[in-house]
């Protein structure tokens, strides 16, 4: 009975201090949600094909200006399309793509920082040199050239886009293996006579996963502007399938005229990276604050 | 000091080999340059004679140190379009795009670094969180969609600015505030927390309690060293800038590299686009050296730290 008094006394303060609702969470997982949900039931959310024109209702504003027309909320394109519906579906797209190139560069990334930091030595050399490389490289014409050579299929945007963003991941993995492999656990581990692969996999790896999932959720961010930024310069995922990049670089044409062509798929854009962001430095702070990314 | 010197320059010299690698890599992705060369019509024996002419039937690794030995020389070829050495069409674009990257990079620093250090004497105030908004809005948006809006408000709706072009001090307004906006926000926030972590530090409350005047504290003491870490993030800055061209560039119609590295690209350039790609990444290292050696002067610390890693 005194232990469950104190108990009781006691656990309101820490819960408190536990349960204090961060805004930065809240914010970012609630618009991340959002944006998921929309994208993935674009097909029942949309009220229109997003490919669909329909020339007569052109260029038409959102529906609460002067010509606008109630059954598009967020106005039309030069082509007559609906601009809500490309923009849930555009959401499919950049998420998708932006998803499976930070796993691409994560998996590069982590894999070749572990080596690094395992094995020290000449491959921690040689691999950090290769990090140089690629920081060195302006990866946005590296991708650019690439995905021209190559074509740009969906398949071929992703490996691109993986393929020059695992720096920050092997960086980060790396540092944080070097002082991990000199912990008691894994030199016991070792002296056990537990092979390299065994040790990397089940004692160094787990330990090194916070700051991979905090680095994973900043590059996100930075992933879905790199999807946008090949898509808007016409070197994304093709149309007519609807990114948000391409409906930006279509907008371009209309700055003067339209100026929803533009302004709602950017505006897609930025919320979506705001609540990513948001999420990152709240994870950051919250999972290792020593963590300076 | 002079054995970090030279594993300094021994290192981007290896960098630099690697980014020779990867450009000539490049160039072989694409394939056979030959039919890009020659008309539609070309005869298949005048297809072999250009290949012969252009070495390509020889050896990669043969092809590989010929492409090294030209551009060590600063050859890197004819633009395939603009049948003019493609060194000369960069170095004529360089100003462009160096002016522009400086600009906007002097932007962000002039509004981050005031911003940043204010922020955090005034922890938690309004502007703190006008400051922290604002930053968390300039890393979400993305530099192309910032330059359409600034068109659209700026140039098309108020007039103020032109909407494209190079043309003197008024037409680099736009471009430099779009490029600079994502390094403004990253750098008011490392001056917000590199200024927070000095003010922290004993010698600034030794200070204060010893009764040196705030002001001199702020500006003399802790100012000079929450400094450091931005001065080492100005290299990779630069770095991100000359990418963040390309983009500011294409919306601006900004006579640079950028323009003319997307004009390559699209048009199969490939001699130019492998140039433009050599002489970005030896700036970019070329800058990153001179910094890491400004930053060693600054702080002799840091030698023994990157020694001990």
């Amino acid at each position: 009975m005194t232990d469950a008094a104190t108990l009781a006394t006691a656990l309101p303060v820490r819960s408190r201090a536990r349960r204090r609702v961060s805004f930065r969470a809240v914010f970012g997982i609630t618009v991340l949600l959002a944006m998921g949900g929309a994208a993935l039931l674009a097909p029942q959310l949309a009220p229109w094909d997003p490919a669909r024109q329909m020339l007569l209702k052109r260029l038409r504003p959102p529906a609460w200006e002067a010509r606008g027309l109630r059954e598009h909320p967020l106005g039309t394109d030069h082509l007559g399309r609906d601009i809500l519906s490309r923009i849930l579906y555009g959401g499919r797209i950049s998420l998708a793509v932006s998803l499976s190139s930070v796993a691409l560069a994560a998996t590069l990334g982590v894999t070749l920082g572990l080596c690094a930091g395992f094995f020290g030595g000449r491959a921690d050399a040689i691999i950090m040199r290769v990090v140089d490389v690629f920081l060195a490289i302006p990866y946005i014409l590296l991708a650019m050239g690439v995905v021209f050579a190559l074509g740009p299929s969906l398949l071929n945007v992703i490996l691109v886009m993986g393929a020059t963003r695992w720096v920050q991941f092997a960086r980060i993995v790396r540092a944080d293996v070097l002082s991990i492999r000199e912990r008691e656990f894994v030199v016991g581990a070792r002296a056990r006579g537990n092979r390299a692969l065994r040790l990397l996999v089940r004692h160094v790896l787990p330990n090194a996963l916070t700051p991979i999932i905090v680095v994973a959720t900043l590059e996100l961010a930075f992933m879905i502007i790199y999807e946008s930024a090949l898509s808007f310069l016409g070197l994304g995922v093709q149309p007519p399938t609807p990114t948000w990049g391409w409906m930006l670089a279509d907008g371009r044409n209309y700055i003067a005229t339209a100026w929803w062509l533009a302004t709602f798929p950017g505006l897609a854009i930025m919320l979506t990276v705001l609540a990513v962001n948001l999420l990152g430095d709240w994870l950051r702070d919250r999972l290792d604050p020593r963590l300076t990314v | 000091m002079l054995a970090y010197l030279a594993r300094r320059l021994l290192q981007s010299v290896l960098v630099l080999l690697g980014v020779s690698v990867i450009v000539f890599g490049l160039l072989h992705l694409t394939g056979d340059p030959t039919r890009l060369l020659l008309p539609l019509e070309a005869r298949e024996e005048d297809v072999r004679q250009l290949r012969a002419l252009l070495g390509l039937d020889d050896p990669l690794w043969l092809q590989y140190v010929r492409f090294l030995s030209h551009a060590v020389h600063a050859d890197f070829g004819l633009s395939f379009k603009h049948q003019v050495p493609a060194l000369g069409l960069i170095l004529s674009t360089l100003p462009a795009t160096l002016e522009l990257t400086a600009a906007g990079l002097a932007l962000a620093l002039l509004v981050a670094v005031p911003v940043g250090i204010l922020a955090a004497l005034r922890r938690n105030s309004l502007l703190d969180a006008v400051c922290s908004v604002g930053v968390l809005v300039g890393q979400a948006m993305p530099v192309y969609w910032l330059g359409l809006l600034l068109i659209m408000v700026f140039a098309v709706g108020l007039g103020w600015f032109p909407a494209a072009g190079r043309d003197g001090l008024r037409s680099l307004v736009l471009p430099a505030t779009a490029l600079g906006a994502f390094s403004m926000a990253r750098l008011a926030r490392l001056a917000r927390s590199g200024m927070l972590e000095v003010l922290a530090q004993d010698y600034v409350r030794t200070a204060r309690s010893a009764g040196v005047r705030a002001f001199v504290v702020t500006y003399k003491y802790a100012l000079k060293n929450a400094a450091i870490p931005l001065v080492t993030v100005i290299g990779l800055e630069f770095g991100i800038l000359l990418g963040g061209a390309v983009i500011t560039e294409t919306i601006f119609a900004w006579p640079g590299v950028g323009r003319l590295a997307v004009d390559a690209i699209f048009s199969r350039d490939y001699p130019l686009v492998q140039a433009i790609v050599a002489v970005l990444a030896t700036l970019f290292v070329v800058i990153n050296l001179a910094v890491d050696l400004l930053y060693t002067y600054l702080d002799p610390r840091i030698v023994y730290v990157r020694r001990a890693r």
